[in-house]
Formats: C-alpha cells, sequence, structure tokens
C-alpha cells in the first residue's frame, strides 16, 4: 500500500462535525467533474490510491477512469462495502429481509438461481458473496488490490462475535478478486485480537488514529500500545479528529507512531491536500533517523 | 456479569445485541425474535442462546435485564409481562403507542423498583447535554422561543408497505422520526403540555405522515415550533437540530455542533461573549465499543450501570418516555 490514501468522504457529504460543512459540499463537488478535478490535484501530489465506498456515483468516476487508460494507468482503487446507509435507510422502512429482497442482485425466487437458493436455504455466506459481487461490479477492469469492509459491518459482526463472517469475507476477496481483505474499524484493539486468534495474520486495519483520541475505543493509550507490540498493517484514518487538532500536529502525531503503513486522508480543495501531503512527507523522514 | 436478554433483533435489537455482546459486564443469555431469517442467522454464527418465545427465555435462561426492540405495538404487553416477572427493562422507543397504554407501566416499574429506561439515545450525545447544561444554568437566559428538527431520507418515494407505513402499529414520521425531537425538547426546555396546531402530511406514503409541523407549548409556558421530515433526500442520513432563542442568547445545536451566542460575559467557563462553537468531538467521552455513534453504546451502558446500582434511573426513564407518548398524542389531536 502506498503512503498516503485518498479518501471520498467529502465527495458524499460526510462530515463529523459540522451538517452545514455537509451541505456546502454537496453542493460543491454535484458534478461528477468537480470529484475528477480533485482526483487530479491528489495525483498532483503523488498520491495514486483513491479509497471509496460503493457510492452510487463511483460507478460514473470509474468510467472514467476505464475510458482514461493512459492518465490513470498506475491508479488504483480501494472499495469499502457496502455503502451503508443505502441500506440503512432501507431497512428503516422494508425491514431486514425487505432490503435483502431489494438489494440482493436478480430476483430472489425467479431468475437468478443462486440468489434464490441462497435465501431459501439461508446460505448467509452464499448472500454476502452476491452482495460483494453486485458491489463490486463498477469496479470491472480497475485495479482495486485490497477491498475493505465498512466500520458499521466489521464492528457489528466483531459485537455479535460472527467471527466466520469476517473470515469468510477476507477469503472469499482473495478468491474471488485476487485481492487483500482490508477491515475498518472504530474498535481496533478488539478487532485484531479477534482476527488473530482466527488465524488471519498481518490484517490490513484501518482504523480512527489520532492525537485527540477521537473514536479510539478504548482509549489512546491501548492503539498506540497496539501499534508497537502487534503485527498488522495499519491505515490511519480521522487523523485530523473532524478538526479538533491542528493539521500540523495532527500528522506529526501519526507520522512518529510506530507500524502505520498508510494514512487516509480526504480533501476538498487543492491548497489543503497538497498541506497535508506535504506535512506528511515532511514528518515522515524525523521519524525514519 | 449482568445476565441480558433480547426480544427482537430488528434494526435496533441487532445493533444492541452487538453493543451489548462486547460490553465487559453482561453475558447475553438469549436472543429471541420471530424472525426466523435473522435467528437462525444469530443461531449459527454468534454464540448466544436463541428463542422463537420469550415467555420460554424468560423461563430457561432467566435474565436480570431484557432489551425490548419489537414493533411499538407489542411493547406494552411485554414490558407489563418482564415487570411482573421482576425484570429491568430497556425499552426502544417510542415506548408505547399511546399515553394510556404507558400509564400503568410507569406506575408499575415504579411501585417494584425496577430499572427502566427507553432509547432515546440523543440525550447521550454530547452536543445536547451541553446545551442542556447551558439552558439549565440558565447562560442564554429565560427562552421564550425554541426550533425542534429532524430530516432525512427514509421514504422517498412510494413503496411497499411494513409495520412502519400502519399508523395502528406505532409507524409514521410522528412516532419514529419526531419522537426524538418532541423527547429532546422535553427533556432540554420542559415537558409539552399544550399544541397549538399540527400539519401531518403524507407525501409519499398512503397510510402514515411523512412530516410533521406543529405549534408547541411547553408546561412553562414557552413556546415553538416542530418541523420534522423524513422524506427530504437532500439529507445522507437523520440531521436532528434543535434551536434556542433566550433573553440573553441563543443556541443553535445539532448532534455535530453547537453554535451558541452569549449577549454578556455571564456565560459558562470556556465561553465568552458573541458566538462560540463546541464541537461533538470535544464533548464526548470515549467508549469501550463503538457502533454507528457513542450514544448509542453509552445509552446501554448507563442502563447496564444503573442495573449494578452504580448510577441513577434518571436518564430516559419510562415516566420522561411516557411524557413523550403523551406530546404525541397531544400533536395528532390537533391536527388540522
Amino acid at each position: 500500500m502506498e503512503r498516503i490514501l485518498f479518501g471520498d468522504n467529502q465527495f458524499f457529504a460526510v462530515n463529523h462535525i459540522s451538517d452545514e460543512k455537509s451541505m456546502a459540499q454537496s453542493i460543491k463537488f454535484k458534478e461528477d467533474s468537480a470529484i475528477i478535478k480533485t482526483l487530479d490535484y491528489a495525483m498532483e501530489d503523488g498520491i495514486q490510491t483513491f479509497m471509496c465506498t460503493t457510492h452510487d456515483r463511483i460507478a460514473n468516476i470509474c468510467e472514467i477512469i476505464r475510458n482514461n487508460p493512459q492518465k490513470y494507468k498506475d491508479f488504483k482503487i480501494f472499495p469499502c462495502m457496502p455503502y451503508a446507509h443505502k441500506y440503512a435507510n432501507a431497512v428503516t422502512e422494508l425491514g431486514i429481509t425487505g432490503t435483502l429482497k431489494q438489494y440482493v442482485p436478480g430476483n430472489f425466487f425467479g431468475s437468478l438461481f443462486k440468489g434464490g437458493v441462497a435465501f431459501l436455504s439461508k446460505d448467509y455466506l452464499k448472500i454476502m458473496e452476491l452482495l460483494i459481487d453486485a458491489e463490486m461490479k463498477m469496479f470491472k477492469d480497475i485495479k482495486t488490490p485490497v477491498i475493505f469492509l465498512q466500520n458499521v459491518i466489521t464492528d457489528m459482526l466483531l459485537g455479535l462475535g460472527m467471527t466466520d463472517v469476517l473470515v469468510a469475507f477476507h477469503q472469499y476477496v482473495e478468491k474471488k478478486y485476487d485481492a487483500e481483505a482490508g477491515f475498518i474499524t472504530m474498535n481496533m484493539p478488539k478487532l485484531l485480537a479477534v482476527l488473530e486468534k482466527a488465524g488471519i495474520e498481518n490484517p490490513i486495519i484501518c482504523s480512527s488514529i489520532n492525537k485527540a483520541g477521537f473514536r479510539m475505543s478504548g482509549g489512546k493509550a491501548l492503539y498506540e500500545e497496539t501499534l508497537r507490540t502487534k503485527k498488522f498493517r495499519a491505515i490511519a484514518m480521522q487523523v485530523l479528529a473532524g478538526g479538533a487538532v491542528s493539521p500540523k500536529e495532527a500528522i506529526e502525531y501519526v507520522c512518529q507512531l510506530p507500524n502505520i503503513e498508510s494514512i487516509l486522508f480526504g480533501a476538498s480543495s487543492r491548497t489543503n491536500i497538497h498541506e497535508t501531503a506535504s506535512l506528511i512527507h515532511q514528518f515522515d523522514p524525523v521519524k525514519q533517523h | 456479569m449482568i445476565k441480558v436478554g433480547i426480544i427482537g433483533i430488528g434494526k435496533m435489537g441487532i445493533s444492541h445485541l452487538a453493543i451489548l455482546g462486547a460490553h465487559p459486564d453482561v453475558k447475553v443469555v438469549g436472543v429471541c425474535d420471530t424472525s426466523k431469517m435473522m435467528l437462525d442467522a444469530i443461531e449459527k454464527y454468534s454464540p448466544f442462546p436463541c428463542f422463537t418465545d420469550y415467555k420460554k427465555m424468560l423461563e430457561e435462561a432467566k435474565p436480570d435485564a431484557v432489551v425490548v426492540a419489537v414493533p411499538t405495538k407489542y411493547h406494552a404487553a411485554i414490558v407489563e409481562e418482564l415487570l411482573k416477572r421482576d425484570v429491568h427493562v430497556f425499552a426502544e422507543k417510542p415506548f408505547c403507542l399511546n399515553p394510556e397504554q404507558g400509564a400503568p407501566l410507569v406506575a408499575l416499574a415504579k411501585q417494584k423498583s425496577l430499572v427502566n429506561q427507553v432509547g432515546y439515545h440523543n440525550k447521550f450525545v454530547g452536543t445536547f447535554q451541553e446545551v442542556k447544561r447551558i439552558i439549565d444554568g440558565g447562560f442564554i437566559g429565560e427562552p421564550y422561543h425554541f426550533l425542534g428538527q429532524a430530516y432525512g431520507p427514509v421514504v422517498i418515494k412510494a413503496k411497499q408497505d411494513t409495520w412502519r407505513s400502519n399508523p395502528e402499529e406505532g409507524g409514521g414520521c410522528l412516532m419514529d422520526y419526531a419522537s426524538h425531537v418532541i423527547d429532546l425538547i422535553n427533556y432540554i426546555l420542559a415537558p409539552i403540555t399544550d399544541v397549538k396546531a399540527t400539519m401531518l402530511k403524507s407525501i409519499f406514503s398512503k397510510e402514515v405522515d411523512d412530516a410533521v409541523f406543529s405549534m408547541l407549548e411547553l408546561s412553562n409556558k414557552v413556546t415553538g415550533i416542530l418541523s420534522v421530515n423524513w422524506s427530504d433526500e437532500t439529507y445522507r442520513k437523520m440531521s436532528t437540530s434543535i434551536s434556542i432563542n433566550g433573553k440573553k442568547g441563543k443556541i443553535v445545536s445539532d448532534a455535530n455542533e453547537l453554535k451558541v451566542f452569549f449577549k454578556d460575559d455571564e456565560c459558562p467557563a470556556g465561553y465568552s461573549k458573541g458566538w462560540n462553537i463546541r464541537h461533538v468531538t470535544d464533548l464526548t467521552p470515549e467508549v469501550d465499543y463503538y457502533l454507528r455513534g457513542e450514544e448509542y453504546s453509552a445509552q446501554l451502558d448507563y442502563f447496564i450501570k444503573t442495573v449494578q446500582g452504580k448510577v441513577p434511573n434518571s436518564i430516559n426513564s419510562f415516566e420522561s418516555a411516557w411524557l413523550t407518548d403523551r406530546a404525541i398524542s397531544l400533536i395528532r389531536k390537533e391536527q388540522r
């Protein structure tokens, strides 16, 4: 994985500190060209990996990438699935079974034999595979070396003790897409312990890691201890803690931590992208000496 | 260890179950649902014992406390049964279909000294807690107007019906979405005791309201407006906010950001005259296990601590949720 990964929250009005900013972002990124332009700015700073949710609009971005093979020859996408709000809003209205009926591809009880049989026989892992395939369709012919499970699902499975499902995701992504599985979580130390116990070695785990201790469940000290003593490939996200820490302080903190392979951040403007990327480059060598 | 059972594993139930499953002081002794689809998944992949009959679960698993997350129309009967069996109860919101159903349960829980809580999670959101602290401290002076709002994209086109689209079963925007805002107004300011006028609008639903607009009066005579719409797709997810005008200042807050204006220097420590902004990141204590928001873990942790006798049963009691049910019924009655 590259040192810097570019995120997509800003494109889809995900803002952890202000609903007003959310709306402003929604307006700013109304056109796909605005997203592409921002990805261009990231590429100017040498960032070639886009980590994004499987939001419907990403399909358009993928189409543009496929149509410009030269420009995007080194470009990679790390898909993060599922785009949870799509399902969450559907569950409020349709219930869980109703939502599955709507989103598992094909007609459950009809034409798609695999889906119908999976549903009737309650072969849950098969249903999961069908949902993964549905979400992966948009990335056809695009390099997706790591495929992530979103935190709401990872953490729910973690709380429910459904380790087998986490393992099944890991195995399926490797088998079907020749990709490594990644797990996004708000409970990194707990998740790592469970994955280790299940025999998944050196897993890719993306979690909030920031100087403010924001969304670091179990506490910042436990996270730092886990980074120091455990074997896994850590990605730090929410490094700016939603703005609670100044960018300089935030990046300095993350860069001096041991064992962080990549830093994920998203930004809307060329200036902010450049500033954050430069700070990472600035503080990185300090660590090595 | 507190032995906890759960009845109902729909959207909220499954989330509660995951949080309880990760709680260090909780042993999940039973999971009950009538949907085989969900229950089989739990049985197959989770370590929890499963039941299809909740009475059987109570008899066999003998939980100290039970989380009730079934559709609202079943709340009253199940909660009554639990209280009669001396089981502590956490019920999902809204509490009951109407105040008449809930009143005897409030009394029974009190009489039996059982822990009783309802899942109005906004009270565990850092920004709203801070709004309450500022109001209670009198820092914006005497409130004279409020605006409580919630918007989100739940029903954005005409679709098939579920219990949420049946008014007799607790469906609709007023019961499901607006109840959160009503409860927050009751908590931060004072209970709603009078309703001047209400408009309930069906936008895409056939049987239920998709939006609620209402003019309210509180027990302390403060008046304000409720504006809730779950058919607004310009929101990515539910966004709840409250703004309060006082004679010495004004507060505007949602779950992420609190903006407060003070007319003079008599404000809480860390604040100053004029506009101040606080973010939930600075106001939210860390939880041991996070799923969807700190407030969901915090409310169940509070429930468990109440059962353990570590904290008083004062936040989100049946009584406070009953006041919300009463307000819902008043709002419905004044429909124009």
